[in-house]
């Protein structure tokens, strides 16, 4: 039923009526697998995507790049686990290559989020650097092109009188 | 001052300009209107289809192919007709590449109908056959198919219009703007009345690749003895989503494709080349291309049917291409009226159904080449306009 999480995914807000016309599910089959996939965690929630600029909120975004000692038994985890858990952080990764955490912080200001880094981030034990860099523009978000230089249509009827 | 009028030749004054454009030329003033009236798919070509044609670009193989198309595409376009419907044509002498299926279109009616012929038009139908047999001094003679034949052109619909002078029926299915096909049952209907009366028989399968549910569309060349009287059009339009590439082609027998190289050779010379090598591509690697956009298709497809029925602008279910078809007579409406208070009311832009065919008043033509997002929002106005009637 991965066409059910393609829809839901393009759109989480299309009724269980119309998810089961599409699928050709009943209703109730629909409701269900949400069901299912919500308990299993396949799907972990449900948000708006905003355009937080256009709203007027001038919050500052940074992703932070963290290099850490890997600890015994736990390697990144103990880490991960402690950053994940500031409810400035929105998201965190185990990243290959020359870093080991990305980790996208959401702040005010640029100075709470350099004093986020400063005093909770880099003070986790483990914690060798932080790398801070600062969101400029927000382009496209989750699939999303936010805003986009050309908005119409540019199919046209061929047929001219 | 030169009276333009009396210098141009009369059948072309003559032709009635479609009336598809004029909702398009309304939608296109205003900031954010859904247009489920164009026809033409909302995907881009596939990524590995528009690299071949680049490459070409890129390679400086911007010469002209031969007049037929190039050999090594006409060899893909017969593998690949053979493997999707089970019909064989030689790539030598019974494939012409055209731009676009119109032009397939266009020679083969020229090639076949002399003057005073008659050319059977089933509509609700796209709206270039009747002007074409015009051009060649042909007469078309229109079947009307009704929504309670699901839009199908049935033997004895086809009967009632034979006469002595009918030349060539052309078969329009998967149909644009109804959304109708014909199963092999129906199919070996009419092949029987064309076998009885000798006709020729143009098949416009453009939209062969969207059909939905478990069947998959039956060529009419494949039904018994019909390949040696059919000249099937079909193209990359909408099957690859290639509208703008302008390529398509036309597949029959030997002595009619010669002579309709032959036309095409004076008029076009031959098909684009970078287009021509795309298709190669498109053709060898595009089944699952094709897959993925009919998927999305059939989902838009179950979900506007069911609204419109809903919403009590009863439709039938149509079984291929991307339109539906719904019956706005419950309105109180004409087709055009609907039209127009919709795009103005809701910013909603769908065609009358009467720019297919007189026989399409009181329906209106909705496209679901469009976003879901798109489709839902288009949906939920069309809802709102209804219930201010």
């Amino acid at each position: 039923m991965d066409n059910l999480l393609n829809l839901l995914h393009e759109n989480a807000r299309l009724s269980t009526a119309e998810l089961a016309v599409m699928l050709n599910k009943t209703e109730q089959e629909v409701k269900d697998q949400i069901a299912a996939y919500e308990k299993k965690g396949v799907i972990c929630g449900y948000q708006a995507l905003i355009n937080w600029e256009k709203a007027g909120d001038n919050r500052v975004t940074a992703l932070i790049e963290l290099r850490i000692t890997p600890q015994p038994d736990v390697g990144f985890d103990a880490v991960a686990d402690r950053v994940m858990h500031f409810e400035e952080v929105e998201s965190v990764y185990l990243m290959s290559g020359a870093y080991d955490l990305a980790v996208v912080v959401h702040g005010n200001t640029m100075q709470e989020i350099a004093a986020f880094v400063a005093r909770r981030l880099s003070s986790i034990n483990g914690v060798i650097s932080t790398a801070t860099h600062f969101i400029l523009t927000r382009y496209k978000d989750g699939g999303v092109i936010l805003n986009p230089l050309e908005k119409k249509d540019e199919r046209r009827q061929v047929f001219c009188d | 001052m030169i009276d333009y009028n009396s210098q141009i030749n009369q059948e072309v004054l003559r032709l009635k300009p479609s009336g598809i454009r004029r909702f398009f030329d309304i939608a296109n003033e205003m900031e954010d209107v859904i247009s489920l009236s164009i026809g033409e798919p909302d995907f881009s070509t596939p990524w590995h289809v528009r690299q071949e044609g680049i490459r070409s670009l890129e390679a400086g193989k911007t010469w002209y192919s031969p007049n037929r198309g190039f050999m090594e595409l006409r060899q893909e376009i017969s593998n690949w007709f053979d493997r999707h419907y089970g019909v064989q044509y030689d790539p030598k002498t019974q494939v012409l590449v055209t731009v676009g299926g119109s032009e397939a279109i266009d020679m083969c009616i020229r090639t076949l109908v002399n003057p005073g012929e008659e050319v059977l038009i089933p509509e609700p139908s796209f709206v270039c056959y009747v002007p074409l047999t015009e051009m060649t001094g042909g007469i078309p003679v229109v079947i009307e198919t009704k929504a309670e034949d699901q839009f199908r052109l049935t033997a004895k619909a086809l009967r009632e219009k034979i006469t002595e002078k009918t030349k060539l029926l052309i078969l329009p299915f998967p149909n644009n703007p109804t959304g109708a096909v014909m199963r092999r049952e129906h199919l070996e209907e009419i092949a029987q009345v064309v076998r009885e009366h000798d006709l020729m028989v143009l098949s416009d399968e453009i939209y062969s690749e969207l059909t939905y549910g478990s069947q998959r569309h039956i060529t009419f060349s494949s039904i018994d003895g019909m390949a040696e009287r059919t000249v099937v059009v079909n193209g990359f339009s909408k099957t690859f989503a290639m509208t703008g590439w302008r390529l398509g082609y036309a597949l029959g027998p030997e002595p009619i494709i010669k002579q309709m190289t032959k036309l095409h050779q004076y008029a076009i010379m031959s098909a684009p080349s970078m287009a021509q090598y795309a298709a190669v591509e498109a053709l060898r690697n595009g089944d699952s291309d094709i897959k993925y956009m009919r998927d999305q298709y059939d989902m838009r497809r179950r979900l506007i049917v069911d609204s419109l029925n809903t919403m009590g602008l009863s439709c039938f279910e149509p079984e291929g291409a991307f339109y539906v078809f719904p019956c706005i007579k419950s309105t109180g409406l004409t087709s055009e009226e609907f039209c127009e208070k919709l795009i103005y009311a809701e910013h909603v832009a769908v065609v009358p159904g009467n720019a297919f065919g007189n026989c399409g008043e009181g329906f209106v033509r909705v496209a679901y080449s469009n976003s879901i997002n798109n489709i839902t929002e288009a949906l939920h106005r069309i809802r709102h306009f209804l219930s201010t009637l």
